[in-house]
């Protein structure tokens, strides 16, 4: 039963990381129509910017802030210098250029900081574990993800439901033509979006460092399952992408934790071991596949 | 209808995403020597390669662009750890560069792609560090030569290892593909206690929450993991954050604790067993005086991936030297390797019958050294140790 509940904690969190990227993706997607493969970049350069803060200055504070900065500024740059240029291209252009800059930003950071993962030091009032049920320990850095990302979600949802901005990005993702007849500046909502969601990937990124290893490449390992969240969820809805992350990072964290345990007790050790690897892995992907099949649409379809 | 296609370009570009090669233009010139190097140099694994390759390099640079009196040039490409991208470029090598000599490769799934494509060309490749079961045995190749380790080897030594620090309940996880299975294998064929659990991970996982609680609660006398690179990094962090570090100790083979690795992982490390063939502070000439270039030259510890690939350097040498510099016959270029005419970083080395090492393993351990984590290197664990799939190997 402790066992249970720690492996649903594990999953929230994954959950949450994985929600913090999505939504980033699935508004920049839902809104502007441009398939961003560079968000996963923005994830990387926020982790390496609050290392780097991190390890010069020796302040939390100013590595979170260093991260998003750095991330969010990325974003805004890339959209005002690239993307601005490809809004009317065919969605294969878009995949090109910003699969060009997955590159681009990887190999900058390979200049910059080398190809050896960088070490990012936890502040010592978060370095420890905290008994959730007695007998079960539970890392207070993973708590705090938890807890922040329900707060970016929350954030995020006052924002999009409540402020005249989030209205406008609501209505930019139902009837973006509308938005533009009523004469809003819509390339500025566009930045100010694409701002956004890097900063989202910023925050992921800047959370993640001192859990997860940071170093180039760290944004595509997670970004393909970032696109099956968003798939999932419903492409362009806030709301899908947190259904979708969290649906994924459990059913992901329990077919690991059980599935291999479940075989065991039908098929020799070993064997069950191999394929419970298999099934667990295969497991978000064929949940997708399940849910295009259902609801060809996602959980929560944007687009009504 | 426009959502409908949306949809479509979002799967299409995560499919992108998921195969993607990255070509790069090969550097081509006409006298020396040309070998080429397929590695992994992006992604998490990118390290790796990058040691192999400067290490290579390194080799050469210190005997005047030389290997064995024959002057030599690397043609080095990414293969990004994906064996598709690994196969085009020994096709493009082969074909349109007429590369016969090859080396580099770091994982093991490449390297079954690269492979049969060299040897059924007439190529030679010679390993700098994978070495699968799979070609160690029945399919063993005239042509393959492993100067590495059989991959059974590392985990064989984490056993032994395991065995003398009297663990008798122990946890083992690697991640789900060859090397990874072949680790399992190897751990188990030496250590002579229970196993509480068998986990493969994933090859592109980044959170092992799910683990964490697993060996928490199987509460084993002992952890051992194979997750090279940064694998490692993250899953020893986690070890430490979910509190499993003072209370469960692990027993690691040498590619899941590297000087990388110890370095991003940090205090998390004090403490733990190491089994290698190979470390830093080994005390022979040729070993001393590779680390002194190596530091040197690239300002930074060189890993065993880089002494592999230094020796492998080595071995090549000495094999042209026996055929005078020639590749075009490879049974002249076999028999000159098999004499393994090179003094060794490790010391002890010879080929066995199937064309893999057979070389001593050492018990490493993560200590302070004048403030500073290093590996330090404690004992002799196996003297001569070959593997268990040579005595299969028929050529």
């Amino acid at each position: 039963m402790a066992l249970l509940v720690e492996q649903l904690l594990n999953g929230i969190q994954l959950g949450v990381t994985l929600f913090l990227l999505a939504a980033g993706l699935t508004l920049v997607f839902g809104i502007m129509g441009v398939i961003n493969l560079a968000h996963g970049s923005l994830y990387m350069i926020g982790a390496f910017a609050a290392a780097f803060v991190a390890a010069e200055t020796g302040s939390v504070l100013l590595a979170l802030l260093g991260g998003l900065v750095a991330a969010g500024l990325t974003g805004m740059a890339i959209e005002f210098v690239v993307l601005r240029r490809l809004y009317a291209r065919d969605h294969l252009d878009q995949v090109l250029a910003t699969f060009g800059l997955i590159l681009f930003f990887n190999q900058g950071m390979v200049i910059l900081f080398g190809r050896q993962p960088i070490f990012v030091a936890l502040p010592p009032f978060l370095a420890g574990a905290v008994e959730i049920l007695p007998g079960v320990p539970y890392p207070v850095y993973r708590l705090l993800i938890i807890v922040l990302g329900l707060l970016v979600a929350l954030g995020l949802w006052f924002l999009i439901q409540k402020t005249r901005i989030g209205a406008l990005v609501r209505a930019g993702a139902t009837h973006r033509e509308m938005v533009r007849a009523l004469g809003v500046d819509i390339r500025l909502l566009y930045t100010l979006v694409f701002g956004l969601g890097a900063l989202l990937a910023g925050f992921a990124g800047v959370m993640a460092g001192p859990v997860y290893s940071v170093n180039v490449g760290m944004g595509e390992q997670i970004l393909i399952l970032t696109f099956v969240v968003v798939v999932i969820g419903g492409v362009g809805s806030i709301r899908g992408a947190m259904f979708g992350a969290l649906l994924v990072g459990i059913v992901d964290t329990m077919l690991r934790a059980y599935v291999p345990g479940l075989l065991r007790t039908m098929m020799d050790a070993s064997q069950a071991d191999m394929l419970g690897a298999g099934l667990a892995s295969m497991g978000v992907y064929l949940l997708m596949a399940l849910v295009l099949l259902l609801k060809p649409r996602g959980l929560f379809p944007a687009h009504a | 209808m426009r959502i409908s296609a949306s949809r479509r370009a979002v799967l299409a570009a995560g499919l992108a995403l998921a195969a993607s090669p990255l070509p790069k233009p090969a550097i081509a010139q006409g006298a020396p020597l040309r070998i080429g190097v397929i590695t992994t140099l992006s992604g998490p694994g990118g390290y790796l390669g990058a040691d192999a390759r400067d290490a290579l390099q390194l080799a050469a640079e210190m005997n005047g662009g030389r290997l064995g009196d024959v002057p030599v040039q690397f043609v080095v490409e990414d293969d990004a750890l994906r064996p598709a991208q690994g196969k085009q470029i020994a096709e493009r090598f082969l074909r349109n560069e007429r590369i016969r000599l090859f080396t580099g490769v770091i994982f093991s799934n490449v390297l079954g792609a690269v492979v049969p494509d060299i040897l059924d060309a007439d190529g030679i490749y010679v390993s700098c560090n994978a070495g699968p079961s799979n070609f160690a045995g029945r399919e063993c190749r005239r042509n393959y030569f492993v100067v590495s380790w059989q991959n059974d080897n590392l985990h064989e030594s984490a056993g032994a290892l395991a065995n003398i620090m009297g663990y008798q309940r122990v946890f083992i996880l690697a991640p789900n593909y060859q090397a990874g299975r072949d680790a399992l294998t190897g751990f188990k064929r030496l250590f002579r206690g229970t196993i509480t659990n068998e986990v493969y991970t994933r090859l592109d996982q980044t959170d092992y929450a799910a683990e964490m609680a697993q060996i928490r609660a199987a509460r084993p006398d002992a952890v051992y993991h194979f997750h090279p690179g940064g694998l490692g990094i993250a899953f020893i962090r986690q070890y430490a954050q979910a509190g499993l570090l003072g209370t469960i100790p692990q027993v690691l083979p040498a590619p899941s604790m590297d000087v990388v690795t110890l370095a991003a992982v940090g205090d998390a490390a004090e403490g733990v067993d190491v089994s290698s063939h190979w470390n830093s502070d080994f005390d022979n000439a040729e070993s001393r005086r590779f680390v002194d270039a190596f530091r040197r030259r690239y300002n930074r510890m060189p890993t065993y991936y880089a002494q592999q690939a230094y020796d492998t350097a080595l071995a090549i040498g000495a094999a042209l030297r026996g055929t005078g510099g020639s590749v075009s016959d490879p049974e002249a270029f076999r028999t000159a390797m098999l004499r393994a005419d090179f003094p060794s970083t490790r010391g002890n080395f010879r080929f066995g019958p199937n064309q893999h090492p057979i070389q001593d393993w050492y018990a490493l351990k993560v200590e302070r050294v004048g403030g500073q984590l290093a590996l330090v290197t404690k004992r002799k664990i196996l003297e001569n140790h070959s593997d268990a799939y040579a005595a299969q190997c028929r050529i």
